[in-house]
């Protein structure tokens, strides 16, 4: 099959393909930081300056603003490995393990911030910084998993060997998340028969929706910038790669 | 408004702690980027190519 | 089935054979439940209180340092590219090894839990329900202890990667398992650790396998 008779590839391996890959995404990360930037000061200025303080909490409703995009991004990240691991085992896509291993420090960092954050949030509010809770523990866990995760991406030399298995850890760890939820839920019941605290959070009054809403956009495009940023870095690597072990193959001719 | 609330040094911690830790991922990402490019700037400085570069361009 | 069998013996003669391995899991075990009153001090009630717990923690712990060995002997003398292409299928390959390690690491220790009731100052109640909680709980341990082998095999540093990789997957069955003593929930608890050994370690030869398949590329 020569390069004249091989068939026009359609828009899905077009995306597929890691030089496709890069070439339309260059094009896309620069007004991608750009509008980033513009969600967050935007984001910002509704949580400081265009909002009233919630009748319920108070001014750390403020802290709300940070917390809950880290949680959410906490999740979502994760549930975007899954997926690429379903894309690595099922369908062998190309890009699926980039996107794991590019995905794995960035759902560790919002993680650890939700974390943070929740505690922080948790002092005032319930008088403590760590609580046992189904929350907290499985968030901890999650953040566990995340560091598993990148531990066992740098353990491997051979990067396509290791992705293949970091996806059956992430897709393990995925069934697993719930069965722990769903554990430390019944294990409280046990130690506080009245839970002191609703596990949901306090509503959301629509003068709380606008600032959180425009918080969690803003923190999402980070992720999608970081994330599309790392998959680039991570295909001209293993481009470097190759090509190091290229000419280590030929030796003293230069 | 800001100063308001009794609880500003939980909020000026939080806010803090989110962004030391996210500049610093950003610095990362992009440190990391760079050294990967100057990896491949040196190699093809070096006189090696990708050998599809030599058709496909 | 008979390679089954041979495979299991296989594995067990060589667990016995390379001597005291499985003897100084025990050891680990017991020493355990002594260290943790020398730490937390010798009050006799709260030892009571914390025994399930601490039985728990030992049993981890031992397993966690046992689990090693399940594939990275065979992995380096090349036995498992043989057992690869066995008649067997790979993941009844990974449950013989799983059953074999069981019995050489997880049966021991609960011979071993008489020791630990009395140094952890057990009622008989107690030490019944906790013997009976290990018997349905480390099976998932020792699973899981096989899906962490087999995705740390081959690598250099594996060992100390695989219990970081356990750990949380092995949350609900500590919680489970020492929530079986629990008097009010103990039979909820029963049931949830049942029907969760029974699906982890009905599957995770599944996944132990396709880890070694791709390791193996």
């Amino acid at each position: 099959m020569s390069v004249d008779t091989v068939k026009q590839p359609n828009w899905f391996s077009r995306l597929a393909h890691p030089g496709q890959f890069l070439n339309w995404t260059r094009h896309v990360v620069w007004p991608l930081a750009g509008a980033t930037v513009v969600a967050f000061v935007v984001g910002l200025w509704f949580a400081f300056l265009n909002s009233p303080e919630d009748y319920q909490m108070g001014d750390m409703v403020r802290v709300m603003y940070v917390h809950v995009p880290n949680a959410w991004l906490s999740q979502a990240v994760y549930g975007v490995m899954f997926c690429a691991a379903l894309g690595t085992l099922v369908w062998r896509h190309p890009l699926a393990d980039v996107a794991n291993k590019a995905a794995a420090p960035l759902g560790a960092v919002f993680t650890t911030l939700a974390l943070y954050t929740g505690a922080l949030w948790g002092r005032p509010t319930w008088g403590t910084f760590w609580e046992w809770d189904g929350r907290m523990t499985s968030t901890l866990v999650l953040l566990l998993i995340y560091l598993g995760i990148i531990a066992l991406w740098r353990a491997f030399d051979d990067q396509l060997k290791a992705g293949r298995i970091v996806a059956i850890v992430t897709l393990v760890g995925a069934l697993n998340i719930p069965i722990i939820k769903f554990s430390v839920d019944w294990w409280n019941t046990l130690h506080q028969p009245a839970s002191v605290f609703t596990a949901e959070g306090p509503r959301m009054p629509a003068s709380i929706l606008t600032p959180l809403l425009a918080m969690m956009l803003a923190f999402t495009l980070l992720f999608a910038l970081l994330q599309i940023v790392r998959m680039r870095t991570e295909i001209l690597r293993r481009r470097a790669d190759s090509l190091s072990r290229q000419a280590a193959l030929q030796g003293g001719a230069k | 408004m800001i100063g308001d609330g009794m609880h500003v040094e939980f909020i000026a911690w939080a806010y803090a702690g989110v962004a030391l830790l996210i500049f610093g991922l950003i610095g990362y990402v992009v440190w990391e980027a760079r050294r990967v490019k100057e990896r491949l700037a040196a190699l093809d400085k070096a006189g090696i190519r990708r050998r599809s570069a030599e058709t496909n361009s | 089935m008979k390679a089954f069998q041979a495979l299991i013996s296989r594995d067990l003669k060589l667990a016995f054979r390379a001597g005291g391995e499985a003897m100084t899991l025990v050891l680990f075990f017991i020493m355990v439940g002594v260290i943790v009153p020398i730490a937390i001090g010798p009050d006799r009630p709260q030892l009571t209180r914390l025994a399930p717990g601490i039985v728990w923690i030992a049993a981890f712990l031992s397993m966690l340092l046992g689990l090693d060995r399940l594939f990275r002997s065979d992995d380096e003398d090349g036995s498992l590219v043989l057992l690869r292409h066995s008649v067997l299928p790979l993941e009844a390959v990974v449950a013989a090894k799983v059953i074999a390690h069981w019995l050489v690491t997880a049966l021991p220790l609960l011979f071993a839990t008489p020791v630990l009731a009395l140094l952890l100052s057990m009622s008989w109640e107690q030490w019944g329900r906790t013997v009976l909680a290990l018997l349905i709980g480390t099976p998932a341990l020792v699973s899981f202890g096989a899906l962490g082998a087999a995705v740390t095999v081959g690598l250099r540093r594996g060992g100390l990667i695989a219990p970081v990789l356990i750990l949380p997957l092995c949350i609900p069955i500590m919680i489970f398992g020492v929530g079986m003593l629990d008097p009010m929930a103990g039979g909820g608890a029963t049931l949830f650790l049942i029907a969760l050994s029974l699906v982890v370690t009905a599957f995770s030869p599944l996944a132990a396998a396709l880890a070694l398949r791709a390791a193996g590329e």
